[in-house]
């Protein structure tokens, strides 16, 4: 979350999804996760991880700093896949789990184009780890429709090309999807406020207040 | 961010029992997570809070209120006793950042969040607060750092939600697992730069932040706070302002002026107090109060523009704390 950077520097990304034999995780994952063999792996190896709670104090769930594996609900269903305590909500969903509707630009919180519900609170999925997220419910960009219809918010957006490069779009309607779940009715300054953390490059807001507005039945107005 | 081993704990003293061996402590995890993502902390082991339930929840006692460490910012700036009766709290916790970060960041969490420096939050300055000699601020890049008590060190204090709890006289609570628990008024909570440029506050690696305890305000108190910022909406503040007024018909009997990002630590300024303690407030005392404000103010190369700004900040808020102007639509938040 830090908006003021100094200015001549960049730090080397660490990743924390990629092997280091040149095999990214996402790859095995893709390759492996999803046969009958790879699930019997990792049922395998959830059974010596609870093994080795036994031996742990009550009330303290231990996590080694390899690669375990977890499950996750995600658009309502359960989905098994390997992290590790340092893999961000964001990473498990795009390189885990290939589900890549949910974008990662800043990666500290700071533009929100990571944004995900969990238990329908819009959250910084890059600045939440994946183990954060056990036992939850995440919604992201590709729950948001059911198969025979698009969210309203995802029609309105089409209907007033609520965006322009669209990177930021998945964690705009997010949001906005999410303001309008706890408030059918919301003023234009509502919409400004969910959305205060999201960040368009293109500069593309006035649609989106527009679009959300019409999503919710409203018309725009100054509020 | 480096691997690590992680201890998630679902009672207090689960994970008081993990505090050890250099673990450090995650909640809410975004001013951690984004240190250890700039590579400045790569701790071992993190001890994971989050899941601890009796921390979480705000609850009225005849004295006062109660907030649990794990309270998120956006729970106390919807809640409905402390909009009532702590507006300078709902203000502060309900401008911090964003409406995603509020979502996540707890009370604890921004109490506890570390010096805001680009160069301290930077792995490629060592500077007096690690450890080294220098300090990179004073002939570098300066424009958001302090103006006033910061000594060797013109950082400034990040925490939002600090400048209304040091307004509000709270007190927090810290718990061993060796001595229990102890309370510390927020006043003493924070370590000046020149007192010990290695610690930010009194906090024992051993203890866990637990609780935030208000004492019920004075009748005839209001409140409030706003926060200045380069943006409109998700910046740190430039200058930000906590006013407290007590009320006796139209004259204020008591009044507390906190600023945050002027100085390492949250600050209060007894000038500005004293200039609206015992008169009306007016535009006329709101305006004094503000420039009273800026006594001793020595500001950096490049941040002399915050000696305009906080007097301005302090005068709307007093204003708007006595219900005599609307919030500042140029606020940020």
């Amino acid at each position: 979350m830090s908006d003021h950077q100094p200015p001549h520097r960049e730090l080397p990304e660490t990743s924390s999804t990629t092997g280091n034999k040149g095999i990214t995780r996402r790859g095995f994952l893709k390759g492996a996760g999803i046969t009958a063999a790879g699930t019997a792996l990792l049922d395998g190896v959830q059974s010596l991880q609870q093994e080795a709670q036994a031996a742990t104090p009550k009330g303290v769930m231990e996590y080694g700093a390899e690669a375990f594996p977890v499950t996750l609900n995600i658009n309502g269903k359960e989905h098994a896949l390997h992290v590790e305590t340092r893999t961000t909500l964001a990473e498990a969903l795009r390189i885990g789990l290939g589900m890549t509707g949910t974008k990662i630009s800043c990666d500290r919180g700071a533009c929100s184009s990571c944004t995900v519900w969990l238990d329908k609170l819009p959250v910084n999925s890059c600045m939440t780890l994946a183990v954060d997220a056990i036992g939850h419910r995440v919604t992201t960009i590709e729950g948001l429709s059911t198969d025979s219809e698009v969210h309203p918010v995802q029609a309105a957006f089409v209907r007033h090309d609520a965006m322009q490069c669209g990177f930021c779009t998945p964690g705009m309607v997010m949001s906005c999807a999410a303001l309008i779940e706890r408030n059918p009715h919301p003023t234009e300054r509502d919409v400004r406020v969910a959305i205060s953390g999201n960040l368009c490059r293109c500069g593309t807001y006035p649609k989106v207040f527009a679009a959300t507005l019409d999503a919710a039945g409203q018309h725009a107005t100054k509020a | 961010m480096n691997s690590f081993s992680l201890a998630d704990c679902t009672t207090v003293e689960a994970a008081l029992s993990q505090l050890k061996n250099g673990a450090v402590v995650k909640a809410g995890g975004v001013d951690l997570l984004d240190r250890m993502k700039n590579g400045t902390d790569t701790p071992n082991r993190l001890v994971n809070i989050r899941n601890i339930r009796e921390l979480r929840g705000i609850q009225s006692t005849p004295d006062g209120v109660t907030i649990g460490a794990l309270t998120t910012l956006a729970e106390i700036a919807d809640d409905p006793t402390i909009r009532a009766q702590y507006t300078i709290l709902s203000d502060a916790c309900g401008h911090a950042a964003t409406p995603h970060i509020r979502n996540m960041a707890t009370i604890g969490g921004n109490v506890l969040q570390e010096l805001q420096c680009w160069y301290f939050r930077s792995a490629e300055f060592q500077c007096i607060r690690k450890g080294k000699e220098q300090c990179f601020a004073f002939s570098g890049l300066n424009q958001y750092h302090a103006i006033m008590d910061y000594g060797g060190c013109p950082s400034v204090a990040p925490s939002s939600s600090a400048v209304a709890l040091l307004a509000l006289n709270a007190t927090i609570e810290l718990t061993s697992a060796a001595k229990g628990k102890r309370k510390v008024a927020i006043q003493n909570f924070y370590v000046q730069p020149d007192a010990n440029p290695h610690r930010f506050n009194v906090k024992a690696d051993e203890e866990l932040l637990t609780a935030i305890h208000i004492p019920k305000p004075a009748p005839g108190t209001r409140s409030a706070y706003q926060k200045y910022g380069e943006k409109e909406s998700h910046d740190w503040a430039i200058a930000d302002a906590g006013i407290l007024l007590e009320m006796d018909g139209d004259i204020c009997r008591r009044a507390v002026v906190t600023m945050g990002a002027a100085s390492p630590v949250v600050r209060r300024s007894k000038e500005a107090e004293a200039v609206l303690t015992g008169k009306p407030i007016t535009r006329d005392t709101a305006r004094a109060a503000g420039k009273a404000s800026m006594t001793g103010a020595m500001p950096l190369s490049m941040n002399g523009y915050k000696v305009q700004l906080f007097p301005i900040a302090i005068y709307r808020t007093i204003l708007l704390a006595a219900g005599q102007m609307e919030r500042d639509p140029s606020a940020a938040g």
